[in-house]
């Protein structure tokens, strides 16, 4: 039988999946194992013992400089951030490239600059961030938007644009007017797919918040990352790129789950 | 009440003709198929007739005015593909255009004046036959099905002409045969204009109450440029077929009537 014909059954598709993960966890206890027996002083790979002892201390004490616990605090910081990012860059998505998508004289005037703001590399914008905004809240929150907002609006337009135009006709000949044509026919089509790019750019949003983080901040993951590598405290750095990758999956199924629940006519069309 | 009067219409793409110097007139009430060989034009005139494209010389008259140069609620349509909205039911698709007649704002009908639209829809699904798919969204449908929604959807809004744009001609020789009965129906029960382009001509001498030509009378390789397709036969159907009645022809109609709809054509219709 070809390999192409091959199917693993559930079971075996459920063990094939975990075995990476399995495999990873493996090699680093070895390694960890190997590096304490050579130095039991070693900080590169910490033993479970030390990262159970660091998760306790930073996700279930009070922080005695502080009187937070470190790791809720710095996930609150983060969190608020990433999600006002977002909200932004989802809200400048739907009312720029919505215009974009539908009204001609708005595509000539906004497709171009967009085109060419979403080649601009953030990161390289960042000192300018901080010097013309502050050190705040604010500069953090901006490099996340001008980071994911123009792929946003891009991906919304284009998705729009490629509708068979036969749709817009016939919501012409059902008597609707540029605003219904955009309110009842192109924006319920274009949403789900705005969900999936919103996933897609879930990636390069923490990439962005993390940056910003590691340069000026006074909480929040990346600054904690950052706060520690000068002390070599893997067993800080290792648990929380953990979170940030478990916060980051958690809600990539989040939106898809929403995207199922409310667009299931968009499932058969994948 | 004059129908459709095209007068002296081309259209052009550049250097492209594609149409030239039609002129003729359609009869309130008609069923024009309109036939010619691919790239022969039928579907550019058809959407000239739509408000999709607008000649380049030559004007279109429905009812002794122009038309707008733009779709509207007086012409509905069905393609022959990408007709109904995936995004919304059966039911939702049916409701769309009086809902968005009424409601300018939202799009969206509540409460009492919604349940009016609805029983209206229910009425006009029944009519297709599509009673009992309302749920459902279209991918879920048949191509048959989608067409019945698709003309369902069009007639919900009452239209002076429905234009029709190769809409069988993706479908199973059985089904078009059933699907070919209800348009027949429709036809006769709704006061309408009808225009159907199609590449059937079996279709086109089955259903029509005329039937146009166009074809390119120079069509060398050289000319093909400069000369555009025009209209070349036009064959009124005899024995006249004539909207509300019928002709001897027609009278196996109603024993090839698909069963969906066969009770209520002969117990007489709801219009």
């Amino acid at each position: 039988m070809r390999a192409i014909n091959i199917r693993p059954s559930r079971g075996a598709a459920l063990m094939l999946g975990c075995l990476p993960f399995a495999l990873l966890i493996l090699a680093y206890l070895v390694g960890s194992a190997l590096r304490l027996a050579d130095n039991p002083a070693d900080k590169l790979l910490p033993s479970l013992t030390t990262l159970a002892t660091s998760i306790d201390m930073l996700a279930f004490s009070v922080d005695r400089r502080t009187g937070d616990v470190l790791l809720w605090a710095d996930t609150l910081a983060s969190l608020s951030r990433l999600g006002l990012a977002l909200a932004i860059s989802t809200a400048l998505a739907l009312v720029i490239g919505m215009a974009a998508a539908l009204l001609p004289i708005m595509r000539a005037l906004l497709s171009p600059f967009v085109d060419f703001v979403s080649m601009v590399p953030p990161l390289a914008l960042l000192p300018v961030l901080f010097i013309v905004m502050g050190l705040g809240e604010v500069s953090k929150v901006a490099l996340i938007v001008i980071g994911i907002a123009p792929i946003l609006i891009r991906d919304l337009t284009l998705t729009a644009t490629a509708l068979p135009r036969e749709i817009i006709v016939k919501a012409e000949t059902l008597s609707a007017s540029t605003w219904l044509i955009g309110l009842r026919v192109v924006l319920p089509q274009v949403l789900p797919r705005l969900i999936d790019s919103l996933r897609l750019q879930l990636g390069p949003a923490f990439l962005f918040l993390i940056a910003a983080e590691a340069i000026s901040a006074d909480a929040g993951l990346g600054y904690r990352i950052f706060l520690v590598r000068r002390y070599l405290s893997m067993d800080v750095i290792f648990p929380y790129v953990a979170w940030i990758t478990l916060l980051a999956v958690l809600m990539d199924i989040g939106l898809s789950l929403i995207r199922r629940r409310l667009f299931p006519w968009a499932e058969g069309a994948r | 009440m004059t129908g459709i009067t095209v007068d002296r219409v081309w259209k052009e793409y550049g250097d492209q003709i594609v149409l030239e110097n039609l002129s003729f007139e359609i009869a309130p009430r008609a069923f024009v198929a309109l036939v010619g060989a691919s790239g022969c034009g039928k579907t550019t005139f058809l959407r000239m007739l739509l408000g999709q494209e607008v000649p380049s010389r030559g004007r279109i008259l429905l009812d002794g005015v122009p038309l707008p140069p733009e779709p509207g609620p007086d012409r509905g349509v069905v393609f022959q593909r990408y007709s109904v909205f995936p995004h919304l039911t059966v039911l939702g698709n049916v409701l769309l255009g009086p809902e968005l007649r009424a409601n300018r704002l939202t799009g969206r009908s509540f409460g009492a004046a919604r349940r009016v639209l609805v029983e209206q829809a229910m009425q006009m699904l029944a009519e297709v036959g599509l009673a009992g798919a309302e749920a459902k969204y279209p991918a879920q449908l048949s191509g048959g099905m989608q067409q019945r929604l698709a003309l369902a959807q069009a007639l919900m809004m009452r239209p002076r002409v429905l234009l029709l744009d190769e809409p069988f001609g993706a479908l199973d020789p059985g089904i078009r045969a059933e699907i070919h009965a209800l348009m027949k129906r429709l036809w006769h029960e709704v006061p309408m204009t009808v225009v159907m382009v199609t590449h059937d001509l079996r279709e086109a001498f089955g259903l029509a109450s005329r039937v146009i030509a166009f074809e390119r009378p120079r069509d060398r390789p050289e000319e093909r440029q400069r000369y555009g397709a025009t209209l070349t036969k036009d064959i009124a159907i005899w024995p006249p077929r004539v909207a509300g009645g019928q002709t001897m022809y027609d009278t196996d109609t109603l024993a090839r009537q698909d069963d969906l709809t066969f009770a209520r054509a002969a117990a007489g219709t709801t219009r």
